[in-house]
């Protein structure tokens, strides 16, 4: 970063990640701003989502710089880690709710056990995001399983917002609900963003939801970013690759690569 | 000709090369598996003593492990107890050594019995169900989850149960060498016809202290073997329900073998 531009919220240079002999990610560079909402598009197996754990420290970074705020995160001690989290919000894919807990224990969960909060505040902080994703007071009383999955993904969001993270990770969002609540799901990203002020890194295949909550957009292709700007700009980008995964189509250079590789 | 017993040779030195190869491989996995495990253990126990710690999760594991344990461990030592008693009849009576049930009933029971039985059956009912549970939070990214929300799971999931294993373990033994004396009792006194108070006076000069807290120290050893064997295969499940079930499976039948080496080598350093 030169000294007359702000830190970039997150910075990524160079990083690389390998498990045994494939190379996940072949040094990806990556900057996103303080308060821009970023998606990475990709297909299946293109490193999405080792990305995006490397960036939390879920996978620590074969070689490479991963900068939060300007500083560095890959070689931190637990405890700084544990701050660090601090800043984060996750939404898993899966929704990653912990079925053990009530719907309320788990949007407070962070608030009691990662800041000490008390429960009885905790419990009103949850009710308030809950409300915030467009479910009812009640639904806290219940238990994940008795949740469809649109419901799971709105309480995921609640506890993912639930600690006024500064920077929220979103793990395919609309993966696995039907459009319209896709939609709704998209609508309160953006809205929850918007509020918080936060910076938002999603990664996803979904073209309407990128389409939905990005400001810029960047495609991964096996472990290389191949294509990086604004969301304005997706569809001239003039790239064979992006072009053939926005429209998705069957034929294209990425399928093509496949069955050179195939063939090999 | 010449060229087939080249080809011969060629594919000989092939077979071998791979045969060399996969034994290597398998060694090199399995050290690995070893220093992983190693690691494994050294970050929970750590994690055991270092706060803060989790006191309504202990309890809840200290309910799990050892109450919910102690139907299954009751009922195995009963039976344990009275068999033995019926079986040594059997033996002593061939020799006029009746006398003698009282005494072996009660060192077999507390020494070697209740500590080993209860942790084969423990292993199978708690640390089945902790490799399960964890292997489950592990598919569906809730350990990830803690992580994101400033959790360590090593102290959040891994040192209750830890903790709980290797406190609850002697207890439920301590409880099964009673009972399994007792179902020694019932048998000679109500099947054999001993005097009930000649049997308990023989049971009570023979027992010393050693006996009793030998058993119940191994016990607090295998209680750490099932709860870290079920936790850390659960950690470190493979995806899918397919990952989570072999999971299982390898924390019983690993759990079940480390307890039967370690019963040896405890017995070795105890009584020798």
């Amino acid at each position: 970063m030169t000294s007359n531009s702000p830190v970039a919220k997150i910075e990524m240079q160079d990083v690389k990640k390998s498990f045994g002999t494939k190379h996940v990610l072949n040094g990806i560079d990556l900057t996103v701003n303080t308060g821009e909402s970023m998606v990475i598009i990709g297909g299946s197996g293109s490193g999405k989502s080792v990305t995006l754990k490397c960036i939390i420290g879920l996978m620590q970074p074969d070689s490479g710089s991963i900068k939060i705020d300007g500083v560095e995160t890959t070689h931190i001690d637990t405890k700084a880690r544990d701050e660090l989290m601090g800043k984060f919000g996750m939404l898993f894919q899966g929704g990653a709710l912990f079925d053990s807990m009530k719907v309320w224990e788990n949007i407070a969960f962070g608030l009691i056990q990662g800041k000490k909060m008390h429960r009885d505040e905790a419990h009103d902080i949850a009710i308030e995001k809950l409300k915030q994703v467009g479910l009812l007071a009640q639904t806290g009383n219940l238990y994940p399983a008795e949740l469809s999955g649109g419901m799971q993904k709105r309480v995921s969001l609640a506890r993912a917002i639930a600690t006024n993270p500064e920077i929220i990770f979103f793990d395919e969002p609309t993966t696995g609900l039907d459009p319209i609540m896709a939609d709704v799901i998209n609508d309160l990203i953006k809205n929850c963003v918007k509020d918080l002020g936060a910076t938002a890194l999603t990664i996803t295949h979904d073209m309407a939801s990128a389409r939905k909550i990005a400001d810029h957009v960047a495609m991964i292709y096996e472990g290389n970013i191949i294509w990086n700007g604004s969301v304005n700009d997706l569809y001239d980008s003039g790239n064979s690759y992006v072009d053939q995964f926005i429209h998705g189509r069957a034929d294209g250079p990425i399928t093509k690569h496949v069955d050179f590789k195939a063939q090999n | 000709m010449p060229d087939t017993a080249e080809k011969k040779q060629k594919s000989l030195t092939l077979a071998i090369a791979t045969l060399c190869q996969s034994v290597g491989h398998s060694i090199l996995s399995f050290l690995q598996s070893i220093g992983v495990l190693t690691i494994f253990i050294g970050k929970a126990t750590a994690q055991c003593f270092i706060p803060p710690f989790y006191p309504k999760l202990i309890l809840k594991q200290f309910i799990d492990i050892g109450y919910y344990s102690l139907p299954v461990v009751g009922m195995t030592a009963l039976f344990t107890g009275m068999v033995l008693a019926l079986q040594s009849y059997t033996g002593f009576t061939r020799f006029n050594a009746e006398s003698a049930i009282a005494g072996v009933v009660a060192l077999s029971v507390t020494r070697e019995l209740a500590p080993v039985l209860a942790g084969l059956m423990v292993a199978g009912r708690v640390g089945a169900s902790i490799a399960a549970e964890i292997g489950t939070m592990r598919v569906t990214e809730q350990i990830d989850a803690l992580v994101t929300l400033s959790v360590n799971p090593y102290k959040y999931l891994i040192a209750p149960r830890v903790i709980a294993g290797t406190l609850m373990l002697p207890i439920l033994v301590l409880i099964a060498d009673i009972i399994g004396i007792y179902g020694g009792y019932i048998v000679s006194i109500y099947n054999l016809g001993f005097s009930s108070g000649n049997y308990i006076t023989q049971t009570w000069d023979i027992l010393e202290r050693m006996d009793v807290l030998s058993g119940l120290l191994k016990a607090g050893a295998f209680g750490f073997i099932v709860s870290t064997m079920g936790c850390y295969h659960g950690f470190n499940s493979g995806r899918g329900a397919q990952g989570v079930g072999t999971a299982t499976t390898y924390a019983v039948v690993s759990a079940s073998i480390l307890i039967l080496i370690f019963n040896y080598i405890l017995t070795q350093v105890f009584f020798s």
